[in-house]
């Protein structure tokens, strides 16, 4: 992969850099026909990130030919080691004509090169690790709810809550109003909580499509960086939200860059046991009491590290390392290629922060690595 | 002036007195080399040169010519005494370190000889400090026998273009390597982190670059933990002068021009950490 980014755009992709690494300590890249795609989930798997530049950003962007066998090369870099090339915003603005992007497979190295002010060029030469696709699987298209609004003004919106305020509570008011207050837990005394509430009115939206007295509660801190992205990049933002503990996803739209920012929400008890297929979620299997958790959503981040016997990230408790063999087929991966956003979770899905999952199959009340290995074990 | 209503008491005798209409002139130089406590303060009629070491490999110098002083006298031909630093610029910014516009702390600063402390009266808005700093046995001092005639390599870079790459230095290396050469790359910084490598190229016909004398492809590495306190003169300066001689020894010139318009130097020795081998190159 071979790409150059120049003028404004360097800070733009800086800007979306920051913005992942509010998210997790990994940085996907992807190169594919429809683009450069970034990604980053969160070590809890409850919140997911994708920044799609497509290739029209670029000034040059060649996607490379397959390496081999048809399988495209994906990998992670760590997240610290990007963001210190893209560190200093303004800097970056003022000093950093070009950027240019080599994914080198052979060498194993990801090279990023800033031709800046008075012809110094800065050459970072990045190890990377080789991995699967990361890929939430979300569709816009079932959740019942949108909004759309100036980045702005969300962003005036939040600046209210306190930075150390994890969670937020977006609802629905009668007239098309929508409230933004900070979740309080129950058990909390709520003698001593202070509780930030405000509304927007409707003309403060570019669209409003939602249900009188729906709600959602998501976290704050991913929210916050997309919407500094957005800020600045003067776009409107869209949430588009079901059910409570369905996740709600974040877009900003621009015909250069698709941003899709997913987050699971916290679940309302008493909406889970009654039927949350009127949300459009009908082909799903509606998740039994027992797996009513409370903060829940359906994500399926499909992630291996396939590089030096994963010697980079450490495993994840809920997440079973998987060294593709050399059987691994050539059909799966082409599934998993196409598991675009928007597309059904087809395969399997799970609760993101305590790891229930649920196969399609069958009511399995299996723990959640043995399912996802027999899952995928099952396809071969 | 205030200072002269507290002279010091008349039958004493200085080897050392000197007099500084802003003491900040001279605090900011010193900042410029604190990075260990101790320093070694050596004056003669020319002005005081402090010198300040670390791990036997590296030393820097900051020199205050005489003419920065409005008053400065040395008795000896030389004098010598050792001083904690950091002690020493408290009670130089003893009145607050902030350049408020407007204010300015004058100094007068005396020194009778061995034995005895180093004397400062400070005065700012007509308070008056005195500052009494015990002096130290002076150690002997490196000598990194840094030679004009042996330098191999010589570049004057503007200060700014230096600036951010050490701003941005990859402290997970542990080396910073330098590559001076005639050819490309003619003047190359690399680290070599955990996150991978980086190189920072500067073409000679860069409008950073005041002068670029290469003789031969030199690389060099020096410890980055070593010059990373050269930062802090680096941040002060306009143009940085960088030079190796033939065993690979580093020299760093700093050019600081303080708000007067006066012109003060800080060096820095560094030695090399060890040969580059093939292999690494």
């Amino acid at each position: 992969m071979r790409c150059v980014i120049t003028g404004g755009n360097v800070k733009v992709l800086g800007k979306a850099v920051h913005s992942l690494s509010r998210i997790g300590d990994e940085l996907y890249l992807e190169p594919t026909e429809n683009g450069l795609s970034l990604r980053a989930v969160n070590s809890s798997r409850s919140a997911f990130a994708s920044f799609l530049f497509v290739p029209l950003f670029f000034q040059l962007y060649e996607r490379g030919s397959p390496p081999r066998a048809g399988q495209h090369f994906r990998c992670k870099v760590l997240m610290k080691s990007f963001l210190s090339i893209f560190r200093s915003l303004p800097s970056l603005e003022k000093t950093v004509g070009k950027c240019l992007i080599l994914l080198k497979p052979q060498a194993s190295r990801l090279v990023v090169q800033l031709h800046c002010k008075y012809g110094v060029t800065k050459t970072h030469n990045l190890a990377f690790q080789e991995c699967e696709r990361l890929q939430a699987v979300f569709s816009t298209r079932q959740c019942a709810n949108s909004l759309c609004a100036p980045a702005r003004v969300l962003a005036e919106a939040v600046v209210h809550f306190p930075a150390t305020l994890s969670e937020v509570t977006l609802s629905a008011g009668p007239g098309g109003k929508i409230s933004l207050r900070n979740y309080v837990e129950d058990e909390k005394e709520p003698g001593r909580t202070m509780v930030t509430e405000l509304w927007l009115a409707e003309d403060e939206f570019q669209e409003v499509a939602v249900a009188p007295g729906t709600c959602i509660t998501f976290c704050l801190k991913e929210f916050r960086g997309l919407l500094t992205f957005a800020e600045a990049s003067n776009l409107p933002l869209t949430i588009h939200y079901d059910a409570p503990g369905r996740p709600a996803v974040f877009t900003l739209d621009d015909p250069l860059l698709e941003v899709h920012l997913v987050l699971a929400t916290l679940s309302d008890p008493e909406s889970i046991s009654q039927s949350p297929t009127a949300n459009g979620a009908s082909e799903l299997p509606t998740p039994a009491d027992d797996f009513a958790d409370d903060l829940e959503s359906y994500m399926i981040a499909m992630e291996t590290s396939a590089y030096e016997g994963g010697s980079g990230a450490p495993p994840s408790p809920t997440f079973p390392l998987r060294t593709p063999g050399p059987a691994h087929s050539e059909p799966e991966e082409e599934e998993e290629e196409e598991a675009v956003p928007g597309t059904p979770p087809h395969k399997k899905f799970r609760s993101l922060f305590f790891g229930s999952v649920l196969t399609p199959g069958g009511p399995c009340l299996a723990p959640t690595q043995e399912v996802l290995a027999e899952d995928s074990d099952g396809e071969y | 002036m205030p200072l002269s209503t507290q002279p010091p008491a008349s039958g004493e005798r200085y080897v050392l007195t000197a007099s500084l209409d802003n003491a900040r002139h001279l605090s900011s130089l010193l900042r410029a080399v604190h990075f260990q406590d101790h320093a070694t303060c050596f004056a003669t009629a020319n002005g005081i040169k402090v010198t300040v070491e670390d791990a036997k490999c590296l030393q820097a110098n900051a020199f205050i010519q005489a003419e920065i002083f409005q008053e400065f006298a040395v008795q000896e031909e030389s004098v010598m005494f050792r001083i904690n630093l950091a002690v020493l610029l408290d009670c130089l910014t003893i009145f607050g370190s902030s350049s408020l516009p407007g204010t300015s702390t004058a100094l007068r600063m005396c020194y009778r000889g061995y034995g005895y402390p180093l004397m400062l009266f400070l005065e700012e808005g007509g308070v008056v400090t005195v500052c009494k700093i015990n002096t130290q046995e002076p150690e002997e001092l490196l000598d990194f026998d840094f030679c004009s005639t042996n330098v191999v390599n010589k570049i004057i870079l503007q200060s700014e273009g230096l600036r951010e790459a050490f701003a941005e230095l990859d402290m997970t290396s542990e080396v910073l390597q330098i590559t001076m050469s005639p050819n490309k790359p003619y003047f190359r910084l690399s680290t070599f982190g955990n996150a991978g490598s980086a190189h920072l190229d500067y073409p000679r016909d860069s409008d950073l670059m005041e002068a670029f004398h290469c003789n031969q492809t030199q690389t060099n590495r020096y410890k980055i933990s070593l010059l990373k306190p050269s930062t802090k003169a680096l941040a002060l300066s306009c143009k940085v002068s960088i030079r190796t001689d033939t065993r690979g020894f580093l020299s760093l010139q700093y050019m600081i021009r303080n708000e007067d318009g006066q012109i003060c130097f800080v060096e820095y020795y560094c030695c090399p950490d060890e040969d580059v081998t093939e292999a690494d190159l």
